[in-house]
């Protein structure tokens, strides 16, 4: 048991008793939130994730040879290590629910969210503890939902990660949509009440707790995007949540409202009236917006530490700002490009080509204005600069592809073929990883007090960005080939034998580059016991977490809350003999803020 | 006991490496050696890193035109064996042009500049915050190409989809169940029978659920293999009596979802026989390297005593392309595209509706 010490905004000072479980397990400290999100959503979840995206790989690449490797982890589901079609489908589901909520939406911004809010506002905590605490024991519960849905006797959920009805509302069309689909619908929407509750607190304590100084204008662009991608959230996931309760209502209650006109297993069942494509509106006016939920954290991220350690202001502040506002603003106006060809009106088609191909138009401005940014710069290559630097180009690889699927005409052919998984890997999945993997190596000195090792990062990140390219530029050839995702084998289609020998060159990328995260791993955890001390403000920053406590304290700072006077960006700043000035020292007589 | 083996395995690599680690760092002090151990970037990782920067831009490069010149040949963007499908695939290349184009000079930016801007001790970066100018030529710009190919998109999707009686379609339903595919041509009359998978009565062989007091039903004809005459529009009517389906035909630039409860329709004109398709130079290759791969295959299965594969040879396909359940991966139904005659001769073969039911007492 320890003391600390908490000032309020007046300074009175409190002394609390903190045990064991109200520190590390019941904290309502946004820090140890921070970090408890970090090792659930990221961590935890992470390793489950990648590790079922390399089981489907290896099934890909090797569909008739027994595994042993499928024999030890799936059990009865890989009898003889051959593995069951129903249980490569329910992996193809899991993972990517796994990745996209829990690691991605979660993860990465209940990590850094959580973390840098306050710190980089200048706040001694988030508007309300409490609610920050319930909203991880919240995830902490639908995370475990949705692993214990793994053990279930019939196998989780495996109607895709878009759970789209009838198959996911029948027990009958597979059995994945039996309890393990009722368990995936609870814990998300278990999820969905702890991702409102966390966003809404994000966004009061974005709007009200600056520190003095601290205009919007001054903002760091990652809380910019923190504080977007939580609106977001707000305004799109509710509907998702609907969409879960309707979704229930007709498996367990007997409504049609996604429903109509089944024969199934030899018998009509009473369903009358409902359309599965109110379903897919529902599901994808959040999935949509989710996309940049899990995107636009990222690109936060990449703009604080691509300007920091290029030691220059990162280019064109206000239109990376505007750019953050017009794509949310065009997230949530966009969803039906998933749907160009599932039965919705060719006009509707129309209308989403428009707004969908638009996107490309902020989405390029913030691309040039990170390449303007390193013109000229004093690159220094730590590995969460590698990260960022990557994650722009993976942004640019896979944004492009976005022009193909975006334009309705030419969905029609590609739509769910390899080419779309290759597209979305890129430009969320490893984008956002890539974000996410530079934020934690760029703050992972004022999480754990301690230094990464920078050649182990290195070694991460050089194998991780050949293998990210090498997985996923070979798959849009097949996809565009026509090779349908979602098939546990090929080889029923001898029209596709021609490619399965690129599968197995993506599937051997896979593996290493799975593997190479071993590397991260230990770095982390070694790191975190054993790293070097890191000083205060390792990477010269100008914002204001560096200039917080590096000792954990509850409230922060010790003593005042520092006042801003500059932006966050005065890198580099003539008249100043060193390349970074601080947010809280103050402009000098004459000084123009920038 | 695996699980025993494969944790101890990962153990003992992690303290491998980490003893590793150790070594090195204590040979170097042993050495005297000055260690840097900020774990913060020096000139040398700059150094180091900005020359794998330019290497990853070359690699970027490399894996791109190796991508081009061994799979080139994959993507189905030539030979579209529809009308339609050769505007689309004229679009897909214009995209793909651009995409080429822009995805060059940026990632070049990107890298170069990475490599260029390489920190030293001593040099200072340039304290530039914006240029309304640039900002204003990289809006406008992409907005400029962006209409050119929105426009561009917008009136292709407009022909696609566009369905006029004017062309006067042949009628087919494609009828999608887990896990196979069933065609219904509309007979004489060129309109199905009203239909209702509440009807469907497996004792008479009604397995599609069409009304049999319906007059327009009686000379349907259902099949399991699609046959299609070249040159004639063909409008298809889609059902799905389960889950959502989706019927691919990749080869003519068409997909539309099943949906359960409702009727989805598209319309195209196939304008390449079968045999027509066999024969243009790129399936020739493809059928050729593919029967060399099946061979290669045949010869180890023999050697396992099993039955060695057939040999392939192309056929315009129906696949699924919407999850629906455990044999997803095999719901296939094969397409022929025939003349006119042979598609007469082939449909006149076949039994209507009204003489399939079985009889019931």
């Amino acid at each position: 048991m320890s003391e600390y010490i908490v000032f309020d905004k007046d300074h009175h000072e409190h002394h609390h008793k903190e045990t064991f479980i109200t520190k590390y397990i019941f904290s309502q400290d946004h820090k140890m939130i921070a970090k408890q999100y970090l090792f659930t959503g990221v961590i935890f979840m992470g390793i489950i994730g990648i590790l079922m995206s390399s089981l489907m790989r290896m099934q890909i690449a090797w569909p008739e040879e027994p595994n042993i490797i499928f024999e030890f982890l799936l059990g009865k589901w890989a009898p003889d290590g051959v593995m069951d079609a129903d249980i490569y489908l329910a992996l193809v589901t899991m993972h990517g629910t796994i990745m996209v909520f829990f690691v991605l939406t979660a993860g990465l911004s209940g990590t850094f969210s959580n973390l840098l809010i306050p710190l980089q506002l200048g706040a001694r905590d988030m508007a309300t503890g409490f609610l920050n605490m319930v909203a991880y024991w919240l995830f902490f519960v639908s995370t475990v939902l949705m692993v214990a849905s793994i053990f279930v006797e019939a196998g989780p959920a495996a109607a895709g990660w878009t759970i789209y009805p009838p198959l996911s509302a029948l027990e009958l069309a597979q059995p994945g949509s039996g309890l393990g689909m009722t368990l995936w619908l609870v814990s998300m929407a278990v999820f969905i009440a702890s991702s409102l509750i966390g966003s809404l607190n994000y966004i009061v304590t974005v709007i009200n707790l600056r520190t003095k100084g601290m205009s919007l204008t001054r903002m760091p662009l990652t809380i910019w995007a923190f504080f977007v991608t939580a609106i977001i959230g707000v305004i799109s996931f509710p509907v998702l949540l609907s969409a879960a309760l309707l979704l229930i209502m007709d498996r367990s209650f007997g409504t049609s409202f996604f429903l109509s006109d089944i024969f199934i297993q030899g018998e009509v069942l009473h369903y009358q009236g409902g359309s599965p494509i109110l379903f897919e509106h529902l599901f994808w006016f959040l999935g949509h917006p989710e996309v940049y939920i899990v995107l636009l954290p990222a690109l936060g991220i990449a703009s604080e530490v691509i300007a920091t350690h290029s030691r220059k202001p990162i280019f064109g502040y206000k239109a990376m700002v505007m750019s953050i506002l017009a794509i949310a603003f065009l997230s949530t106006i966009v969803w039906g490009h998933h749907m160009f060809i599932t039965g919705m009106n060719p006009f509707l088609g129309s209308v989403f080509t428009f707004t969908t191909l638009l996107i490309a138009i902020p989405s390029a401005v913030k691309a040039f204005n990170y390449i303007t940014t390193l013109w000229r710069a004093n690159i220094q290559f730590n590995p969460p600069m590698l990260f960022a630097i990557a994650f722009v180009s993976t942004f640019i690889t896979g944004g492009l592809t976005g022009l193909i699927l975006g334009d309705s005409a030419l969905d029609i052919n590609v739509h769910d073929t390899y080419f779309v998984v290759a597209h979305f890997h890129l430009v969320m999945g490893i984008s956002a990883l890539y974000g996410m993997l530079a934020g934690i190596y760029h703050w992972f000195p004022m999480m754990f007090g301690k230094m990464m090792n920078k050649n182990l990062g290195y070694i991460h990140f050089w194998v991780t960005a050949i293998c990210a390219y090498g997985i996923f530029f070979p798959m849009h050839f097949i996809g565009m080939a026509g090779l349908p995702r979602r098939y546990y084998t090929n080889s029923n289609f001898p029209l596709f034998d021609d490619l399965a020998d690129t599968n197995t060159i993506i599937t051997v990328f896979a593996i290493i580059g799975a593997l190479i995260q071993l590397v991260f791993l230990y770095n982390f955890f070694h790191s975190m016991f054993y790293g070097k001390k890191s000083p205060q403000n390792p990477w010269n920053s100008t914002t204001l977490e560096w200039t917080a406590s590096m000792k954990h304290i509850h409230g922060n700072w010790q003593g005042k809350i520092p006042e801003v006077y500059r932006w966050p960006y005065d890198y580099s700043k003539p008249g100043y003999k060193e390349d970074f000035v601080p947010q809280h020292i103050p402009l000098k007589k004459d000084e123009e803020e920038y | 006991m695996i699980t025993l083996f494969i944790t101890l395995t990962l153990v003992f690599i992690s303290i491998a490496i980490w003893q590793m680690i150790k070594i090195f760092d204590l040979t170097r002090a042993l050495k005297g050696e000055k260690i840097d151990d900020s774990q913060i970037a020096n000139d040398k990782d700059n150094r180091i890193n900005a020359r794998l920067m330019l290497g990853f831009l070359a690699f970027i490069y490399v894996i791109t035109i190796i991508c081009v010149v061994k799979y080139g040949h994959f993507p189905l963007i030539t030979d579209a064996a529809s009308d339609h499908g050769i505007k689309n695939d004229t679009l897909m290349i214009w995209t793909l042009a651009l995409i080429f184009f822009v995805q060059t000079i940026t990632q070049f930016l990107l890298h170069y500049f990475a490599y260029k801007y390489k920190g030293q001790t001593g040099n200072k970066a340039l304290f530039y915050t914006d240029n309304h100018k640039l900002e204003i030529i990289w809006t406008i710009i992409p907005a400029i190409v962006l209409t050119g190919f929105i426009t561009y998109g917008l009136l292709t999707w407009a022909d696609v989809m566009n369905i006029s009686e004017d062309d006067d379609p042949m009628v087919v339903e494609l009828y999608a169940q887990q896990f196979n595919w069933k065609a219904r041509y509309a007979g004489e009359d060129n309109s199905l029978g009203k239909s209702n998978v509440r009807l469907i009565d497996i004792d008479r062989a009604n397995i599609l659920g069409i009304d049999e007091s319906d007059p327009n039903a009686s000379d349907d004809i259902i099949v399991t293999e699609l046959h299609l005459p070249v040159n004639k529009p063909v409008l298809f009517k889609m059902r799905s009596q389960d889950v959502l389906h989706s019927a691919y035909m990749p080869h003519f630039r068409a997909q539309m979802n099943c949906v359960p409860g409702m009727i989805t329709q598209f319309l195209f004109t196939p304008n390449m026989t079968t045999e027509e398709m066999r024969n243009t130079p790129k399936m020739i290759d493809k059928v050729l390297t593919i029967n060399e791969i099946r061979d290669e295959k045949s010869k180890e299965l023999i050697k396992k005593g099993e039955e060695p594969l057939d040999p392939y040879d192309f056929d315009y396909l129906l696949l699924c392309n919407k999850i629906c359940g455990k044999s997803h991966y095999n719901m296939q139904m094969k397409i022929i595209v025939e003349s006119q005659e042979d598609f007469d001769t082939w449909i006149s073969k076949q039994t209507v509706f009204k003489n399939s039911l079985i009889a019931q007492n």
